[in-house]
C-alpha cells in the first residue's frame, strides 16, 4: 500500500473516532498528540529530508505560542523610551498568523547561521537558542508575565453551521481543528519532499558536495527548509498556546524537542509518515501506562521502548514496514512464476 | 609553452595551491580549446584532482585565476560554475546512496528546473508539467549511458561500474558547455572502459568538452585530442598524444616503461 493509501486510511479513522468513543479524557490525549505531531513533522523536514539535526526545535514552538498568545491578549512593550509600545487585543486567528511569521523569522536567522556552522556546531547553537528562548520567557516579567504564566489566552474561533463564530473551547472541536491543521502540515510536506526543492533537500542530506556539483545552491535551500520547518511548529505552538489556554516559560522544556526527535526517529525519519506513526505511539503510550503501572516504571518503559525500536528498527517503523512489504509483494510474485514455470515444465 | 588564445573555454594562468606548509600547485597553466577532449595526467600527488577543485570552485587558489569563456571563477562558488556550464565528477565514486537512479538524474537535472517552494506546494499546472519534462530528460539521460534498466534500483546497491555510468548521467544532466572527469575509468573491467571511452567520445561529439583526468594511459592516448602532463604541481609538457609520447622529460618523468608498452 502507498503512503497516501495508509495516511487516507488514518485520517478517515481519526475524523470518525469521536463518534464512536466520545471520552473527553481520550480526545484531550489525542488533541495533545496531534499538536506534537504537527511540530515532528516540521522538525522531519529539517532532520529527515535536510538531515539537519535541530536539538533546539522547541524555540520555534515555544515562540509561536508565546507570540499568539501576547498578540491575542494585547502587550506592552518596553523597549527603553519613557512610554511603552502599547499593542492592543488582536483577533486569535491574526495572531495565529503573527505566531508562525515570527517564528520563520527566528527560522531564518539560525538557517543563515547554519550556513557558516554545520553538524555538531549546529546542534550547539540550536540548543542554545532554546535555552536563550527560555531564560527570556522567564526574564522578561513585564512582557511574558515570567514564571507566573501567560492565563486566559482566548481559544481559535470557528464557524459553525447553525452557530455562527463560535470560540472553540470544546473538546470536539479542538480535536477536528488540530486534525485539520495536521493533514494541512502533511500536505504541505508532500507537496515540498515531491518537488524540485524537495529533491534538492535530500540531495543535500545525501552528499552535499556532488549537490553543489550540478547546481544546487545547498545554502539557499536549507534556509528555506529551516524557515518552513519553523513557521509550522510555531503554528503548532500557537495552536496549542489557545489550546491550552495558558503557558508559561517550561514550553521551552528540552525534554520536548527530544520527544519530538523521538518521534521522528522511532517513526521513521525521512519519510512522511514517520512522525505520524511514531507520534502516535509516543503520544498516546505514555497516557495508557499512566493508569496501568506505578509512575517509576513509566519512564522505564518509556525509555525501554525506544531503545527496542531504535535497536531493532535503526531507521524507524515505517520504512521497516515498507520493506517487510516488499518482501511479501516479491514472495507472492516468485510464488506466482514459479507456478507458472511448474507448467511450462509439466 | 602553451600561449592561450582568445578562442581558448577554459584559461588556466599561474594557479598555485598550497595546503599549510605543502605545495600541491606550484605554478599551473594551460588552456582548453572548446569541443576537444584534453586530458590532464601526471603520477600521483602532481595535483590533478587540486587543480579540478580550483576550477569547479571547490578550493580557493592561493593566487593565480583560471577564466572560463573571459569569466574568473576562483570567486565563484560551485553552484554558480556549474550554472555557467563548468560540472565535473569526483574521483571517488560520489553518488545520492539513498536515491534511486531515476530520482539522483531528476535531482542532478536541478538547473533544468525552476520550481520554488510556492510553485512546489500549489503545484499548478505549469508546474506538473515541468515535472513530467523533467522525468522524461532524466529518462534520456539513463538511455545515454545506458542506466535504463536500472532506473528503480536505489544507488547505493549498484554495481561499481554502473555508479560510475549514473555519475556521469548526473553530470551531464547538468547540462555541461565543459565537463570535468576525475578517472572516470579507475577501477572499471576492460569492456566497461572501452564502453565508457565510446561514451565520452559521443559526449564530445555533441558539442561538449571534456577535460579528462586517467590513469589508463591506453585511454588516455587513443581518446585525447591533447594532453597536458603535471608533476609535482608544475606542468612539464603539453601537446598532441604523439608529442607527449616522444617528449622525453614526459618518459623520464612519468610514463618511463609505460610508454614503450602503448607504443607497442
Ligand atoms: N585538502 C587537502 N589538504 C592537504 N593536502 C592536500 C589536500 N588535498 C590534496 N592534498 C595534497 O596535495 C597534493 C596533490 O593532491 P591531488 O589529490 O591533487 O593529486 P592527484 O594528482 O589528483 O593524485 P591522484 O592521481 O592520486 O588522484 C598531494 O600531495 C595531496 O596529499
Ligand atoms: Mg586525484
Amino acid at each position: 500500500m502507498t503512503e497516501r493509501g495508509i495516511a487516507s486510511i488514518l485520517v478517515v479513522l481519526l475524523a470518525v473516532l469521536p463518534l464512536a468513543v466520545n471520552n473527553q479524557y481520550v480526545l484531550f490525549t489525542l488533541t495533545s498528540a496531534g499538536i506534537l505531531i504537527i511540530a515532528a513533522m516540521s522538525l522531519n523536514l529539517l532532520l529527515g529530508y535536510a538531515g539537519q539535526l535541530s536539538l533546539g526545535h522547541v524555540a520555534f514552538f515555544g515562540i509561536g505560542a508565546y507570540v499568539s498568545a501576547l498578540c491575542s491578549l494585547g502587550f506592552e512593550f518596553y523597549y527603553g523610551a519613557e512610554s511603552p509600545l502599547v499593542v492592543p487585543s488582536q483577533p486569535v486567528w491574526l495572531a495565529l498568523i503573527w505566531g508562525i511569521v515570527v517564528a520563520g523569522i527566528f527560522g531564518w536567522i539560525i538557517g543563515k547561521l547554519a550556513f557558516r556552522v554545520r553538524g555538531a556546531y549546529f546542534v550547539i547553537l540550536t540548543i542554545g537558542f532554546a535555552q536563550v528562548s527560555r531564560m527570556v520567557a522567564l526574564n522578561w516579567v513585564s512582557l511574558t508575565n515570567g514564571p507566573m504564566a501567560l492565563n486566559n489566552i482566548p481559544p481559535l474561533s470557528g464557524w459553525l453551521p447553525g452557530y455562527g463564530v463560535v470560540p472553540l473551547s470544546g473538546r470536539v472541536e479542538n480535536y477536528y481543528l488540530v486534525l485539520a491543521f495536521g493533514i494541512l502540515a502533511y500536505w504541505i510536506i508532500s507537496r515540498i519532499v515531491h518537488s524540485r526543492v524537495g529533491r534538492a533537500l535530500i540531495a543535500l542530506r545525501e552528499n552535499e558536495s556532488l549537490a553543489r556539483s550540478v547546481g544546487i545552491k545547498v545554502t539557499r535551500y536549507l534556509v528555506l527548509a529551516t524557515v518552513v520547518s519553523a513557521a509550522m511548529a510555531g503554528g503548532a505552538g500557537a495552536i496549542y498556546a489557545h489550546y491550552v489556554r495558558v503557558i508559561d516559560p517550561d514550553v521551552f522544556l528540552f525534554i520536548y524537542t527530544v520527544t519530538m526527535v523521538i518521534m521522528v526517529m522511532t517513526g521513521g525519519k525521512g519519510t512522511l509518515l514517520g512522525p505520524v506513526i511514531g507520534g502516535l505511539i509516543f503520544g498516546i503510550i505514555p497516557e495508557l501506562l499512566r493508569h496501568m503501572v506505578r509512575p517509576e516504571l513509566q519512564l522505564i518503559l518509556y525509555g525501554v521502548a525506544m531503545i527496542l525500536i531504535v535497536f531493532f528498527l535503526p531507521q524507524g517503523i515505517v520504512p521497516a514496514l515498507a520493506k517487510l512489504g516488499d518482501r511479501v509483494r516479491r514472495k507472492s510474485k516468485i510464488g506466482k512464476t514459479g507456478v507458472l514455470k511448474d507448467s511450462l515444465t509439466t | 609553452m602553451t600561449v592561450s588564445t582568445p578562442t581558448d573555454l577554459l584559461e588556466v594562468s599561474h594557479v598555485a595551491v598550497r595546503f599549510g606548509g605543502l605545495v600541491a600547485i606550484a605554478d599551473m597553466t594551460f588552456s582548453v580549446a572548446p569541443g576537444k577532449i584534453v586530458s590532464l595526467i601526471g603520477p600521483n600527488g602532481a595535483g590533478k584532482t587540486t587543480a579540478f577543485n580550483v576550477i569547479t570552485g571547490y578550493l580557493r587558489p592561493s593566487a593565480g585565476r583560471v577564466l572560463f569563456k573571459g569569466r574568473d571563477l576562483t570567486q565563484m562558488s560551485p553552484p554558480e560554475i556549474a550554472e555557467l556550464g563548468v560540472v565535473r565528477t569526483f574521483q571517488r565514486t560520489s553518488v545520492f546512496n539513498a536515491c534511486t537512479v531515476l530520482e539522483s538524474v531528476v535531482t542532478a537535472l536541478h538547473l533544468r528546473g525552476t520550481t520554488e517552494l510556492l510553485g512546489a506546494i500549489l503545484r499548478r499546472a505549469s508546474v506538473v508539467a515541468e515535472e513530467q519534462r523533467l522525468h522524461s530528460e532524466a529518462e534520456e539521460l539513463l538511455d545515454i549511458a545506458g542506466l535504463s534498466h536500472r532506473a528503480d534500483a536505489v544507488a547505493g546497491t549498484l554495481a561499481y561500474g554502473e555508479q560510475r555510468l549514473l555519475a556521469l548521467a548526473m553530470a551531464l544532466a547538468a547540462k555541461p558547455i565543459m565537463l570535468l572527469l576525475d578517472e572516470p575509468a579507475a577501477g572499471l573491467n576492460p569492456s566497461e572502459t572501452q564502453k565508457f571511452m565510446e561514451l565520452i567520445r559521443n559526449i564530445r561529439d555533441r558539442g561538449v568538452t571534456v577535460l579528462l583526468v586517467e590513469h589508463d594511459m591506453h585511454m588516455v592516448m587513443s581518446i585525447s585530442d591533447r594532453i597536458v602532463v603535471l608533476n609535482n604541481g608544475q606542468m612539464i609538457a603539453g601537446g598532441s598524444p604523439q608529442e607527449i609520447q616522444n617528449n622525453p622529460e614526459v618518459i623520464r618523468a612519468y610514463l618511463g616503461e609505460g610508454l614503450t608498452n602503448v607504443k607497442g
